[in-house]
């Protein structure tokens, strides 16, 4: 009826198709399980931290609490015990942070400016410059962990907060350089003449013209530092003491405590509190991370 | 209109090399005061490398530029006089129309007062004021790249560079922005070199026009010069689209022999001895047609193989001696392919060149 009104005959308009053809049935299914997959873990870990400890010996670690508790987040969060601190992972958290901002606004300002002047002052010596700063990534940390006690030692900075800061920016070094210059690479380069036409300098071009256009990848480059700092265990034991240890390492310590029982609510509460602010920060900014992944990233 | 004698740009033995590969290679020029000089060339020629080492954007391997007299070979792009206009136009994306506009001048620290002067006024010439507060994302090719000719006019310099700035523009925005940059520079009467790959916006802009190829200027000359007294060989296949129709033969008794033509050459004006094997051009508008073709130099019948109608004019594929021949012919004509068609060649409207160096003879 309908075509005939419209003048039309035969197929017209938006061809139609239905909901459970093989191909949605295929393409979802599978999309269902692997996500299932993946949130099976985190899900035994948030019904396993709202139980009491004998709901937990029961076995049953799909079942849901009968009880809910939240007696473990707040026993990991300020009274679990490493050492002789019994403040919980709160100490953790706080260290972390601030090890954690100083770390990301100094590597990402250094590396910045590094990235700007590789793609757009051609200096004499850039391109040996670059390649070592590529080499320095592909070097285990492993190799340099001792080495870098003895540096941090000569220079009294051994066991303190900022010389693990000082760590955290040099070895975040080559990646952020290398993203921050295919950025501006990628940026049109009549820009940087015209504003060298313009009589704006190299910090003038830099923070004028250059800061404004490139949001997105300062968003994945804090992005980057903020899991990478945060998750990092291996500096944070090799160059800190017990009293100012990032929440990592105060974590392994609580989960791997050999005294005493297992807790094993506490346990999950505490990891997933560890966990929470990359996983926040996943969230928040996601969809820029990946518009600036694309933009800057792929060309080389 | 075109200079009052005294030189604006002067650019002495100019080298540049990337490692090992000669872009410019002792390269001389001088623009004189108020000229539209146009740097034409096809792509990798050197001409965009040029105007750059002119702005200073490029450091020169050797050579020296001058503009108004001052050396400013080692001299920064902001202290030279000079503004820019670039194809992608080169706009601050983060900056309003305004802001655009007076960032050079905030950088020389221009007084306030002043700078909003300059802006309005730029403004007014080429009437963007109802643009001034938008963002460029916001405005069309045509108001980005008159923007960006108001960013280098505010700077009140001597000397303007564009670089290909219409070629991002569809045809019918091209056209109509070449007049008003030609109005532009009648008005203003700056120096400006102006580079470009497209032969019509040089016809129709430049005072003079450097051919340039392979980082050497070809020819420089007005454009009725280089069109009808084409240097070399190169220049005379690089303009007029279509091109010159060209024919190796050789010279002999004063005619022009080539398979079974014979052009007598008593009315060609020789600028240099004959000797040998030449080409012989002649441009498709000059090949006359039908009855005009009675009394030429040449007279041959040709078989129309494509016709090409333009509405004013009508192209004619034909060929002879096997090689492509066009001609250029009334719009009003009716011609169809395999028609036969009795052209005519005057010795006098044709080129000549030295088969050797290919210069022109």
């Amino acid at each position: 009826m309908t075509e005939a009104i419209a003048g039309f005959e035969g197929a017209h308009g938006p061809k139609p198709r239905r909901t459970f053809s093989r191909r949605n049935i295929f393409l979802y299914g599978t999309l269902i399980m692997v996500a299932l997959y993946y949130m099976l873990p985190l899900y035994v870990m948030i019904v396993t931290s709202l139980k009491g400890m004998p709901e937990i010996r029961l076995g049953n670690i799909f079942a849901p609490p009968v009880e809910i508790t939240f007696q473990p987040w707040v026993k990991a969060w300020a009274e679990a015990c490493t050492g002789l601190n019994c403040d919980g992972l709160s100490r953790g958290f706080w260290n972390s942070v601030r090890i954690t901002i100083p770390s990301v606004i100094v590597s990402i300002a250094i590396a910045s400016v590094n990235g700007y002047a590789l793609a757009n002052w051609r200096f004499k010596g850039a391109n040996v410059f670059f390649t070592i700063l590529i080499f320095g990534a592909f070097i285990p940390y492993q190799v340099m962990l001792y080495p870098i006690v003895i540096l941090l030692r000569e220079i009294g900075l051994y066991g303190t907060l900022w010389g693990l800061v000082i760590v955290h920016s040099i070895f975040g070094m080559p990646i952020l350089t290398l993203l921050f210059r295919n950025y501006f690479t990628s940026l049109p380069e009549e820009l940087f003449k015209a504003a060298r036409v313009d009589g704006a300098g190299f910090w003038g071009i830099y923070f004028q013209i250059m800061l404004p256009m490139s949001l997105p990848i300062f968003v994945v480059a804090m992005i980057l530092q903020v899991t990478g700092i945060w998750n990092d265990f291996l500096f944070g034991v090799v160059y800190t003491k017990p009293d100012i240890y990032p929440m990592t390492v105060q974590l392994n310590n609580i989960v791997n405590s050999v005294q005493g029982v297992k807790e094993y609510n506490v346990n999950m509460a505490a990891t997933i509190l560890t966990g929470l602010v990359p996983l926040v920060i996943y969230f928040v900014s996601g969809r820029l991370f990946v518009r600036g992944i694309a933009a800057g990233a792929v060309k080389g | 209109m075109s200079g009052n004698g005294a030189t604006s740009v002067e650019i002495k033995n100019l080298d540049l090399s990337f490692g090992a590969v000669d872009v410019l290679k002792g390269l001389n020029l001088s623009v004189n005061e108020g000229e539209f000089l146009v740097l034409l060339g096809s792509s990798g020629c050197g001409k965009s490398t040029l105007l750059n080492c002119i702005a200073g954007l490029l450091d020169v391997t050797g050579g020296q530029v001058f503009i108004k007299g001052r050396n400013v070979t080692w001299a920064e792009p902001s202290e030279r006089g000079i503004g820019m206009v670039f194809q992608s136009y080169a706009l601050y994306p983060q900056m309003s129309v305004e802001g655009n506009m007076s960032f050079g001048l905030k950088n020389a620290r221009v007084p306030k007062s002043e700078i909003k002067e300059r802006v309005a006024r730029a403004a007014d010439i080429l009437q963007i004021e109802p643009l001034l507060k938008r963002k460029p994302s916001a405005l069309s090719g045509g108001q980005r790249q008159r923007v960006a000719i108001g960013r280098a006019l505010v700077r009140d310099v001597d000397v303007f560079l564009f670089d290909e700035p219409l070629s991002n523009l569809d045809a019918k925005l091209r056209a109509d922005l070449r007049v008003e940059l030609k109005q532009l520079h009648d008005r203003l009467d700056n120096t400006m070199i102006y580079v470009t790959h497209d032969q019509v916006e040089a016809m129709t802009l430049a005072d003079r026009i450097a051919i340039m190829k392979d980082g050497i200027i070809q020819q420089l000359a007005s454009p009725g010069e280089i069109y009808s007294r084409p240097a070399n060989l190169y220049v005379a296949d690089f303009i007029g689209s279509p091109a010159m129709n060209l024919q190796q033969g050789r010279v002999e008794n004063g005619h022009f022999l080539a398979g079974e033509l014979s052009v007598p050459l008593a009315s060609y004006s020789f600028e240099r001895e004959v000797a040998g094997d030449v080409w012989f051009g002649i441009r498709p508008e000059h090949v006359l047609v039908g009855d005009d073709a009675a009394g030429a130099d040449l007279e041959l019948t040709v078989k129309a193989e494509v016709v090409e109608p333009l509405g004013s004019d009508t192209l004619v594929l034909t060929s002879v001696n096997g090689k492509r021949f066009w001609l250029r012919i009334s719009g009003q004509s009716k011609v169809a392919s395999g028609d036969s068609l009795r052209a005519g060649v005057n010795a006098a409207d044709a080129s000549l060149f030295d088969a050797g160096d290919e210069e022109r003879l």
